[in-house]
């Protein structure tokens, strides 16, 4: 265990278990205005803070790290369970129509930038923070068949999945059994990605309006909410920010230690 | 070769084509009437009827299609429901400040990235190598946006360095330009960066260990030598895929932070015409936005048939 | 006088001692070949020569080149005689070229180094020795990417760049090994040529031991990071003093015992089998090329019978294979297994399957590594339409590896616990657990070390006489087909060119190419051993 993936651990650990312990508790209720305690600096009562509306910020942020993990993790489960089943047929059908298809259909979803996606589709359903999980899920969709297809192919061609094969095994029954136990770890090793990168596309689309709607709280809203007051109290920015890249930080690490317990070929080979 | 680019060019004809149906259609079946909205909720049917006519909604739907597409290719992206001025005039105005600012921000990371990514891969686990994967790792983790608000609060505010936001427009010279754009592309430019001198990095490593960088050693090359003669090519490869990538990011990326900078670019007309539901000046702004991303990736394709002999015979 | 000489080297990696006490030398003009099997050291010993070694490792004693010990030169004093005074051929010409560089730029490369002269003046020197190597400019210009050449040019283009200066010793690590076997003679023939032609030492890194009976006039045998036994090369063929040497030329010229042939009905029938490739277009409006990956291939195999084929890479032996398994479509003729014809109905694959097995090369990649023995040995129980209660189970388990040389202990080990032959005994007992009519050995001992190799070709005539095994051997080393089969069919460009009994094929091949093939193969046959 290398110390950065311990460090990723434990900053991942924390933000979920302060995302789940908001369900039952915050020290303040992050609805309550109270307007003559705004924009307190952090310190005393209020540990991080008031914002304009004289609202807890550690109860925001609480919350809003709850929003933000949801939305994130929602996404990546959506992108996760269409991609991968998608890269394994691709894979298992290597060069016929199918994997064509599935490919092609990658190559017009990776055309869409992510916010010109979101943008595509606010534009007809109007902003919320379903239709940003619905355009981060699709954006996930084609890294995960191209990841799952990527590592599945070169696996194909080993000799102990056709040993499989030989042995009577259909190709899906070979893809379950054999491919996608060896490919699990790239997969995890992605999704961490994802989740990081969710995290930072549910605080860039609430910026600009387009994912969660207030009154909800997200770590991306109250950095939409601090912009205008950024000079007054620059607390109200740099509370949620730090929080934001606290998270990434996390994921990123524990995906970079995980790569490296996972790797094969790293694992020790018999003398 | 010329296999290849007739290749990469069908498949570029391709995702066009279907972008262009899906936008189109995404766009159809949004909710509500162009010609209801601009006329307001008092209007009387025959001259909603007049309106939709002139609009040219009341057209079969395939007819409508290829208007749009054969206006788009001609420069002609019809005309705004709301300001009722073309299209192509708000986006020529807008472009002049997206388009440069994407180019500002990938110049500046690969500036950043590269030297980085060398110098992180020949310095391999020792501390310039450490302090440079700290400082990526950081960098991927910042919000650019957020990114862009500190450095306004520092560079703008406090020191009063940068202007905190807003334009001035070509016509005043270059030097206001480029100085009111410095700080948005500081902020897009950074966490892409941090993103490129990894991959530089793992991709110099990566040919370090192949077999050919031993045989220039037994040649004679010093290990210096062998970096910069055998080893840049070849990382090249993986290094201009991720450029690729990050033009079409930044390109999109400046959508948002044009919002902190108050830049008039095509990000702040997209969000106007949502909130003014003028789709029209969606639907072409999106199109050329999609354009603008495959044909990068044509051109990344190209670029690295020039770089890697091997795809040039390969179809 | 020696050009290269080598005394007391021991060298340790991450304080891992690795060679041990190493002398040698290298005479100008003369074949040094060191020889041992995998993980003996004799690749580092050839990386030390050139001061190539890798990190984490340190050296003692003495490395003398042309008179002057390397110890004594600085990185750059060593970078100025790499190349000029040194140079070395590796193992994989695959990859040991710039991919991105033309063949003629990469040897001018080594002249710019050591030499201030122009480009063209260093161009043209390196087409001379392109020529030189056999790579004549209307045939292979020096503009050409590594990836437009085959295995066998790439390694004349490495071997360019190591003599474009006559160095004095030339260090080849394995320079055939990756390559067929006609091929092979031609690149050894050439570097023999070269070191004699040159009077340049030449320090023969093989496994091989008939490449060291033909080309060497002096010979080390290392083991475990030690040399065991050193002297001429007819000395150390004709009388080994060293058990380990002795052993290694048992295991290289003992021939198997093969049981007599059994019963005689047919088994096997392929019938006219072609399959086609479509190549990729190099001008646009062409047509595309179709490659003939095999081309109307008919043959028959009688139950009993032990087949051998051979055939160089890339001459459709593994597509052929994959065809008669089943793993690829055919697109015309017919194979026919036990009576029934295979189809691409599933159906009749699967009940096809029930009657053939396969065993693979690679004994690193032919397991899921996170499967345990047991569970990957009865993998091929899904073909039968009853599956077997488990005490029945753990029974046929059980009795398979014992029959391959294993006990029943291992069955609940991991694939990486185990040795490369150890795993090839675990590819076989898997084949064998349904008792299948036709094994098809695919490369089975390609991978394996000659000792190792040895004992799994012995392993296959023992359970061909306890069980009567059918089998097709497939490989490209011919010596190997020779000693377990009774019939071999020779293949070459997707057909069968010769066929015969094993025997009058190789003591007396028709085919011109059975013939250039036979030629080629390296004998170690300790009567005929140079003076």
């Amino acid at each position: 265990m290398s110390r950065p993936f311990m460090l990723g651990a434990v900053l991942s650990a924390g933000f979920i278990l302060m995302a789940l312990l908001s369900l039952i508790w915050t020290p303040y209720d992050h609805t309550g205005l109270n307007i003559p305690q705004k924009l307190l600096p952090p310190g005393g009562a209020h540990l991080l803070g008031t914002d304009h509306l004289g609202r807890d910020i550690l109860s925001m942020v609480m919350v809003g790290s709850r929003t933000s993990l949801a939305v994130a993790l929602v996404a990546l489960a959506i992108g996760f369970s269409v991609g991968v089943p998608l890269g394994l047929a691709a894979a298992a059908n290597k060069g016929n129509w199918l994997d064509e298809a599935i490919m092609r259909g990658n190559d017009i979803v990776f055309a869409f930038p992510l916010l010109v996606m979101a943008i595509l589709i606010t534009a007809v359903f109007g902003p919320s923070a379903v239709n940003a999980i619905i355009a981060f899920g699709l954006f996930n969709i084609p890294v995960f068949a191209r990841v799952t297809r990527g590592a599945a192919l070169p696996l194909w061609e080993r000799e102990f999945i056709m040993a499989a094969r030989v042995a009577g095994k259909a190709a899906p029954r070979v893809s379950l059994e054999h491919i996608l136990p060896n490919i699990l770890n790239v997969l995890i090793v992605q999704a961490t990605v994802q989740f990081a990168l969710g995290i930072q596309v549910e605080a860039a689309l609430s910026f600009v309006g387009l994912g969660v709607q207030p009154p909800t709280p997200s770590l991306g809203r109250m950095l939409a909410d601090a912009q205008t007051l950024v000079t007054l109290a620059p607390h109200l920015a740099i509370v949620p920010g730090v929080a934001i890249i606290l998270i990434v930080l996390g994921l990123n690490l524990l995906g970079d230690g995980l790569r490296d317990i996972l790797d094969p070929r790293l694992r020790r080979r018999p003398a | 070769m010329q296999r290849y680019i007739v290749k990469r060019l069908g498949s570029l004809l391709f995702s066009l084509l279907v972008a262009s149906v899906v936008i189109f259609v995404v766009i159809e079946i949004a909710p509500g009437d162009p010609a209801a909205f601009m006329l307001g909720i008092n209007a009387q049917p025959d001259t909603l009827a007049a309106l939709r006519a002139e609009l040219g909604l009341d057209a079969p739907k395939i007819q409508r299609y290829f208007a749009w597409i054969g206006g788009m290719l001609s420069g002609d992206f019809g005309t705004s429901y709301t300001y009722r001025t073309p299209v192509s005039d708000m986006v020529a105005d807008r472009i002049a400040v997206s388009i440069p600012l994407a180019v500002f921000a990938l110049l500046l990371s690969v500036l950043i990235a590269i030297p980085a990514g060398i110098l992180a891969a020949a310095k391999r686990n020792k501390s310039a190598d450490l302090a440079v994967l700290g400082a990526t790792q950081m960098g991927v983790a910042v919000p650019n946006f957020w990114f862009a608000m500190m450095l306004v609060l520092v560079f703008a505010i406090k020191w009063r360095w940068f202007p905190a936001g807003g334009f001035p427009g070509w016509e005043d010279g270059l030097w206001p330009a480029i100085r009111a754009l410095t700080l948005p592309a500081i902020a897009l430019a950074l966490p892409q960066a941090a993103i490129l001198t990894r991959v530089m990095r793992s991709a110099l490593l990566d040919v370090l260990g192949e077999d050919y960088m031993r045989t220039a050693r037994a040649k004679g090359l010093s290990r210096r030598q062998t970096l910069w003669r055998h080893g840049l090519r070849n990382a090249m490869i993986p290094v201009l895929t991720i450029v690729g990538l990050q033009f079409s990011f930044l390109f999109a990326g400046t959508i948002i932070i044009e919002q902190v900078f108050y830049l008039p670019g095509l990000g702040r007309l997209i969000f106007q015409s949502i909130s003014n539901r003028d789709l029209i000046v969606v639907e072409s702004v999106v199109m050329l936005v999609v354009f603008g991303v495959i044909v990068i990736n044509f051109v990344v394709d190209l670029a690295y048939a020039a770089v890697d002999p091997r795809l040039r015979d390969r179809t | 006088m020696t050009m290269l000489q080598i005394d007391n080297l021991c060298l340790d990696i991450h304080g891992t001692e690795i060679l041990h006490d190493i002398s040698l030398s290298v005479g100008p003009g003369e074949i040094l070949a060191v020889t041992g099997e995998s993980g003996s050291g004799k690749s580092l010993t050839a990386l030390a020569a050139l001061q190539l070694l890798p990190q984490g490792a340190t050296m003692r004693g003495q490395i003398t080149l042309a008179d002057r010990p390397l110890s004594d030169l600085t990185e750059a004093e060593l970078c100025a005689r790499r190349g000029r005074d040194i140079g070395m051929v590796f193992q994989e010409p695959m990859t040991a070229l710039n991919p991105v560089q033309t063949i003629g730029a990469q040897v001018a490369e080594t002249v710019r180094q050591h030499h201030h002269i122009s480009r063209r003046a260093a161009r043209l020197r390196a087409e001379e020795t392109l020529v030189r190597v056999g790579l004549s400019p209307d045939r292979c210009p020096p503009d050409r990417y590594p990836h437009q050449l085959s295995g066998g040019q790439r390694q004349r283009v490495v071997i360019a760049i190591a003599i474009v200066l006559g160095p004095q010793v030339l260090v080849a690590d394995e320079p055939t090994t990756a390559l067929d076997v006609t091929t092979q003679a031609q690149i050894l023939q050439l570097l023999a040529r070269l070191a004699r032609e040159d009077g340049m030492g030449l320090m023969l890194i093989t496994h091989d031991l008939a490449v060291v009976a033909q080309h060497a006039d002096r010979i080390a045998v290392m083991r475990h990071g030690a040399i065991v036994e050193t002297g001429t090369a007819r000395a150390v063929l004709s009388n080994p003093q060293h058990a380990y040497t002795q052993s290694l030329l048992r295991a290289a010229t003992r021939r198997v015992e093969l049981p007599p042939r059994t019963a005689t009905t047919p088994l096997l029938s392929v019938q006219n089998l072609s399959r086609s490739y479509r190549m990729p277009r190099r001008r646009l409006l062409e047509s595309p090329q179709l490659v003939q990956a095999v081309h109307d291939v008919s043959f028959d195999i009688q139950r009993g019978e032990r087949v051998g084929l051979v055939g160089e890479s890339g001459c459709g032996k593994s597509t052929l294979t994959r065809a008669i398994l089943g793993l690829e479509p055919l697109q015309s003729g017919r194979v026919t297994l036990a009576g029934t014809a295979i189809s691409p109905d599933k159906h009749v694959i699967r009940a096809a399957r029930r009657h053939m097995q396969v065993v693979f090369q690679d004994p690193f990649g032919s397991f899921n590594p996170r499967h345990k023995v047991r569970r990957l040995i009865c993998e091929p129980l899904h073909l039968l339409d009853t599956a077997p209660s488990e005490n029945e189970r753990n029974r046929m388990v059980d009795e398979a590896l014992f029959d391959v040389g294993l006990t029943s202990s291992d069955a609940d080990r991991y694939i990486h616990e185990f040795s490369g032959g150890q795993r090839q005994r675990i590819a076989i007992a898997r084949a064998l657990l349904i008792k299948p009519d036709l094994v098809i050995f695919d490369e089975a001992v390609s991978a394996l070390d000659v000792s190792v190799r040895r004992r799994i070709l012995d392993l296959i005539a023992l359970l061909s006489s306890r069980h009567g095994l059918t089998y097709l051997f497939i490989s490209h080393d011919l010596s190997v087909v020779r000693s377990v089969t009774d019939r071999v069919m020779v293949m070459q460009a997707g057909k069968i060119v010769e066929e015969g009994s094993t025997h009058n094929v190789f003591t007396n091949p028709r085919h011109p190419y059975t013939r250039k093939l036979v030629a080629a193969v390296p004998h170690l046959d300790t009567t005929e051993l140079p003076h």
